[in-house]
């Protein structure tokens, strides 16, 4: 009991920068816009979150420059797939390949020092809570703010005017554009905003998960969410969910290592991936074939007013 | 009156304007790039002229470009294959550790002592082994539509996983004093060279492949349904091709070439399996593969670009201390641009006069 509540609140922690990285490509796709870059943007992020942690001792500080870091990174694959049309999937692997160059090229002077992260706050009240309590409400802030970001969202798509016109630019453009919505706008700002959210969970792994910056740190966590939105089938709900899980298997396997285990290391280190494999065949079938439930209709297609007419 | 900017489709798009708008993008990618090099207080003029000396300067630096481009090359033909049928094979990286362990299985448990016959043999596991592990992504999009760019990834970092499991476990060299490597391979197993430079067999392996797939695109019926099945499944479904049976076959041949560049890497090359060798291969034959427009001809002159940037970026590293991820940079910076210009090429912008009423 005490072992599983002890994986299971590492489980919410590992899974957080996944939650993120996952809630910014809800966002981003659910406007049409598919974004492949999410493992340079993580990348990016962590460095970014880490670097200005370090200079001016405020993580807080290091957050909220991942964040404007993420955004001004995407804004390449916003200008290239939104304004000029290109292909998002291409667009979206340059922009991994140049996180991840610029985020070693530039962190390389951070490798090795440390930095003082976010302490963790117990919320009063809720934390006292038998076994939920200590899974859910002893973490840092930012798991915090990752909860009430998956509740936000989720109200935003489903119950706000402006969550309708996201999705009606995402499924149809021709008819939200007729509907009087610009729809380059708003795919500009969920590319946008997603990105920066992606980037908040780069930081996470480096200014609160590690309190480190090594090279290429996201380790697939990125290519993970891309596949986890496929999972949760654009539902923020099920978006956390899938990354408790997938962090749980990540907290799981690092306990299993830490215990001195027989298993050889690299059998285990496979599990998070395999796993991923594996839910995506099982939720695609059960989705059946062609094509995927929830899935925006126009993702990852360019689109282009003049044509219209 | 007023004037305003338009935007127009262009009709046709000729191989001048292809060429051109690919060389303008590597230009402003390297603008770019100075740009950020300059930030960093390093002068990208000596940079760029240090780039270009090592990798193209003399006799020694262009073997040296063609040795690296040479893999290089391979695994751009293999996901060019599959993107001509649209079909985004990410996994190229650890189809190449999967062709590296076929290698060397080949190598502890068929070896011969012949150096014909265990290239046979080698090549033989390599593209039966390396196939099928990618041929599972082929399988699974074609019996249940899963996303292949997610499954050929994870399966990159699956295939390295196991890489690490075998050289840092039963396939250690004793004699390694602990590092993650095999023994040496006998010679028998070794590619031969061309003369005293470190260009191995796989170079012809990789003109010959890029051959075939050009007139097979170019001339047979197959190349011509996977390029009508990669522009419209629908179209092709509805004049009789079998896209499933086709996504597998694609998949199995893309994954069994990039698996021969691993094969290469470590049976011309190293000499050896060890890890490390093969980092960025997935990403850069996407960008080789898009940078030729999809044309395996192209292919040879695009690895020797990108292979120039990483001899020059090797080079960087040592004389100017730059972290070697610099080239990523340019990569990325290159593929942005690529991208950037095709808007120019299906569209013109023109400044048309307006009549207000």
């Amino acid at each position: 009991m005490e072992f599983m509540v002890m994986i299971l609140a590492a489980a919410v922690r590992s899974g957080t920068p996944i939650i993120f990285a996952t809630l910014g490509e809800i966002l981003t796709e659910k406007g049409g816009i598919l974004n492949l870059g999410l493992e340079g943007i993580m990348l990016v992020g962590a460095l970014t979150g880490f670097a200005v942690s370090f200079y001016t001792g405020q993580p807080w500080l290091g957050i909220g420059a991942a964040f404007l870091a993420g955004m001004a990174l995407v804004s390449l694959h916003a200008f290239v797939s939104i304004t000029l049309r290109g292909n998002q999937v291409v667009s979206g692997l340059a922009l991994t390949i140049f996180g991840t160059g610029v985020s070693a090229f530039l962190g390389q002077r951070f490798i090795g020092l440390t930095i003082t992260g976010l302490g963790r706050v117990a919320v009063p009240g809720l934390s006292t809570i038998p076994v939920v309590g200590r899974i859910f409400f002893e973490h840092d802030l930012l798991v915090y703010v990752s909860y009430f970001l998956v509740a936000f969202l989720w109200w935003f798509l489903v119950s706000t005017r402006a969550g309708l016109h996201l999705r009606a630019v995402g499924d149809t453009p021709r008819v939200a554009e007729a509907m009087g919505i610009d729809v380059t706008r708003v795919r500009y700002l969920a590319t946008l905003l997603g990105g920066g959210i992606v980037a908040v969970g780069g930081a996470y792994l480096s200014v609160v998960y590690t309190n480190i910056w090594t090279e290429g740190m996201s380790a697939g966590r990125g290519w993970i969410a891309v596949a986890l939105v496929i999972f949760a089938i654009w539902h923020p709900g099920r978006a956390a969910f899938g990354a408790y899980l997938f962090g749980g298997v990540v907290a799981f396997q690092l306990r299993l290592q830490a215990a001195g285990t027989r298993v050889p290391i690299p059998l285990l280190m496979m599990l998070p991936y395999l796993l991923t494999i594996v839910v995506l065949v099982f939720i695609t079938i059960r989705q059946g074939k062609g094509i995927l439930f929830g899935s925006p209709a126009s993702l990852g297609q360019p689109y282009f007013r003049e044509e219209s007419t | 009156m007023s004037r305003m900017l338009r935007v127009e489709k262009r009709l046709t798009q000729t191989v001048w304007q292809d060429v051109f708008v690919t060389l303008l993008s590597l230009v402003l990618a390297l603008l770019f790039g100075a740009v950020f090099l300059r930030a960093l207080g390093v002068s990208p003029w000596e940079a760029y002229s240090e780039m270009f000396r090592a990798s193209m300067g003399d006799f020694f630096g262009v073997t040296e470009t063609i040795g690296k481009a040479t893999p290089i090359m391979i695994a751009g033909v293999g996901v060019l294959l599959a993107f001509k049928m649209s079909v985004w094979n990410i996994g190229a990286a650890g189809q190449a550790f999967i062709g590296a362990l076929a290698a060397t299985t080949a190598v502890r448990y068929f070896f011969v002592d012949n150096r014909f016959v265990m290239f046979w043999i080698m090549l033989a596991l390599v593209v039966v082994t390396a196939g099928s592990w990618s041929a599972i992504a082929g399988y699974l999009k074609a019996r249940w539509n899963v996303n292949e760019i997610i499954t050929t990834l994870m399966l990159n970092y699956i295939a390295l996983q196991i890489l690490y499991y075998f050289v840092y476990g039963p396939w250690r060299d004793p004699a390694s004093l602990g590092f993650p490597m095999t023994a040496p391979f006998p010679l028998a197993a070794r590619l031969p060279f061309l003369g005293e430079t470190r260009i191995h067999i796989g170079l012809i392996l990789a003109v010959i492949l890029a051959i075939v797939f050009w007139y097979v695109f170019r001339s047979t019926r197959w190349g011509y349904e996977i390029r009508v099945m990669g522009q419209s499944p629908r179209t092709a479904r509805f004049a009789g091709m079998n896209y499933g049976k086709n996504v597998v076959l694609v998949m199995f041949l893309s994954g069994a070439i990039a698996g021969i560049a691993g094969m290469g890497e470590i049976a011309g090359l190293a000499g050896r399996l060890q890890p490390g060798f093969t980092a960025d291969y997935g990403y850069t034959a996407i960008i080789v593969a898009w940078l030729a427009r999809l044309n395996p001809l192209a292919i040879p002159l695009v690895s020797f670009l990108i292979g120039a940037l990483q001899v020059g970026g090797e080079t960087l590293q040592i004389v100017m201390r730059l972290p070697l991820a610099s080239t990523l940079v340019l990569q990325g910076l290159v593929l942005f641009f690529v991208l950037g210009g095709e808007f120019f090429r299906f569209y013109r912008i023109r400044l048309v006069r307006e009549v207000s009423d």
